[in-house]
């Protein structure tokens, strides 16, 4: 907050004893310490706006991979990182209400708001936890390599997996019997070996059953690799062609035709490089939540122990609410530079 | 021994009622602010396809909408606006600098491997 001496003159400031800055050591140092780390993410973000400018028009886009919302599935484009990008504006807010409170010397106040703060904090960590295993699990339809050679990510409705009818028997299943457990699973496990032909799955026990699977609806394929027909930027594959075009591919029998989710070698999104940038990014700036939390639960137990009333000031509160805002403040960099743009 | 030299900057943020009433107005006033600014830029990016002649201006109404946000929330939350404006400037100046000339470096020298790419593929 503001120092008691801003009639001080740039004389007396700068002639020793008094701070130039009004500020104490632990809050100098905080600042100076998020000034490197914000040096940190820049890097990071730049380095992502490199790889995106030398990677154009195949780098994925930001409403096409994240468009799922918890219990309601597919087409709420950037709504859930929106609501992410709210929840921690909101414990940003609270926390600022305990460092105010702080101000006042109002115990029961910072208590209060540091709560809320945490509460927060875990939700957020829940959010960002459900947005990595979606995006390591990825879609129903996941990335197709076309026959021309060109590499297709797909969006539409994926009809449901009924069962699979055994037709040759195998070491587990016999002719006949309908399987209707962990379909999905087994059927994208066959279509990354190739082991899918029309309308029927090798199984891992070796039977061959028939896939009863409803109508996919609203299929497009968006290239993101150039091939002999296809281009990068060119039109929207849709309908009858894109079903043809995906299935072709995914019945060829030949193995990583498709690629399902995501992992540091490959993904089903775009170019290899997104995936790790957006493991590491959204991964540093949750190490920093998670530390942000942890160090919030800490200064709550001060709190509650009465060490900063004690001390006759609450700036442990406002050192690592500076902290809590930082880790806000980055987040809506990466909201924008990797969710928006 | 106690050094009675040394000011004890950190009680000097103290504040009454009053002054904590006026500040908890200001915080929900920017707190609103945040939520729409976001709000807005969700509903643009949505409905605007990349694909569209706008996508270039989107682009910068995202980055000024952003750093409008970062401002709120560093001059407002943590409260650098009613710091001094030796302390101000000792953060902001050079973290401009350095980032400035970063992002111009990155982005210009990104675009050219990505051409030098593009002809070695044809």
């Amino acid at each position: 907050m503001a120092g008691h001496s801003a009639q001080l003159d740039a004389k007396t400031l700068w002639g020793g004893k008094e701070s130039p800055f009004q500020t104490s050591y632990g809050k100098l140092m905080m600042w100076f310490f998020l000034v490197s780390d914000a040096l940190t993410f820049s890097g990071l973000l730049i380095a992502y706006g490199f790889t995106r400018h030398d990677a154009q028009d195949a780098w994925p886009i930001g409403e096409e991979t994240f468009n799922s919302m918890p219990f309601l599935g597919h087409g709420y484009p950037l709504l859930y990182v929106a609501l992410m990008t709210f929840i921690l504006i909101v414990s940003s807010v609270t926390m600022v209400l305990a460092v105010e409170a702080g101000h006042r010397m109002d115990r029961k106040g910072v208590t209060k708001w540091m709560i809320a703060t945490v509460i927060g904090g875990f939700f957020f960590l829940g959010s960002q936890a459900w947005e990595w295993s979606h995006f390591i699990h990825g879609s129903e339809f996941g990335k197709i390599e076309l026959s021309d050679g060109s590499v297709a990510i797909v969006k539409g409705h994926f009809g449901e997996i009924n069962n699979f009818t055994v037709l040759e028997a195998g070491k587990k299943h016999k002719v006949g019997a309908v399987i209707k457990e962990d379909l999905m699973h087994q059927f994208q496990h066959a279509a990354e070996l190739g082991h899918l032909e029309a309308g029927k799955i090798h199984l891992a026990d070796g039977s061959v059953a028939k896939i009863n699977k409803a109508h996919d609806h609203d299929m497009k394929l968006i290239i993101k690799k150039s091939g002999k027909l296809y281009k990068v930027g060119g039109k929207e594959i849709k309908g009858k062609k894109a079903e043809q075009l995906y299935y072709e591919s995914l019945y060829a029998g030949e193995k990583n035709r498709v690629i399902y989710g995501a992992n540091m070698k490959q993904n089903e999104y775009g170019p290899q490089q997104y995936a790790q940038f957006f493991f590491f990014i959204t991964g540093f700036h949750g190490f920093h939540v998670f530390s942000g939390v942890v160090i919030n639960i800490l200064i709550l137990l001060g709190v509650l122990s009465g060490t900063y009333h004690k001390r006759g000031h609450y700036e442990m509160v406002e050192k690592t609410g500076l902290y809590w805002h930082f880790v806000d403040l980055v987040w809506v960099f990466v909201f924008t530079f990797f969710y928006l743009l | 021994m106690e050094r009675d030299d040394l000011i004890e900057y950190s009680l000097h943020g103290h504040h009454d009622e009053a002054k904590g009433k006026e500040i908890r107005s200001k915080i929900y006033k920017v707190t609103i602010l945040l939520t729409l600014i976001t709000i807005i830029e969700v509903f643009i990016g949505a409905s605007i396809k990349q694909s569209s002649d706008w996508w270039t201006t989107v682009k910068i109404i995202f980055i000024l909408l952003t750093l409008l946000k970062a401002g709120y929330i560093v001059m407002v939350f943590m409260h650098l606006g009613d710091e001094r404006k030796y302390l101000r400037n000792v953060i902001l100046v050079p973290y401009f600098i350095f980032v400035l000339y970063l992002i111009f470096i990155a982005l210009w020298e990104g675009s050219a491997v990505g051409s030098v790419w593009e002809t070695m593929w044809q």
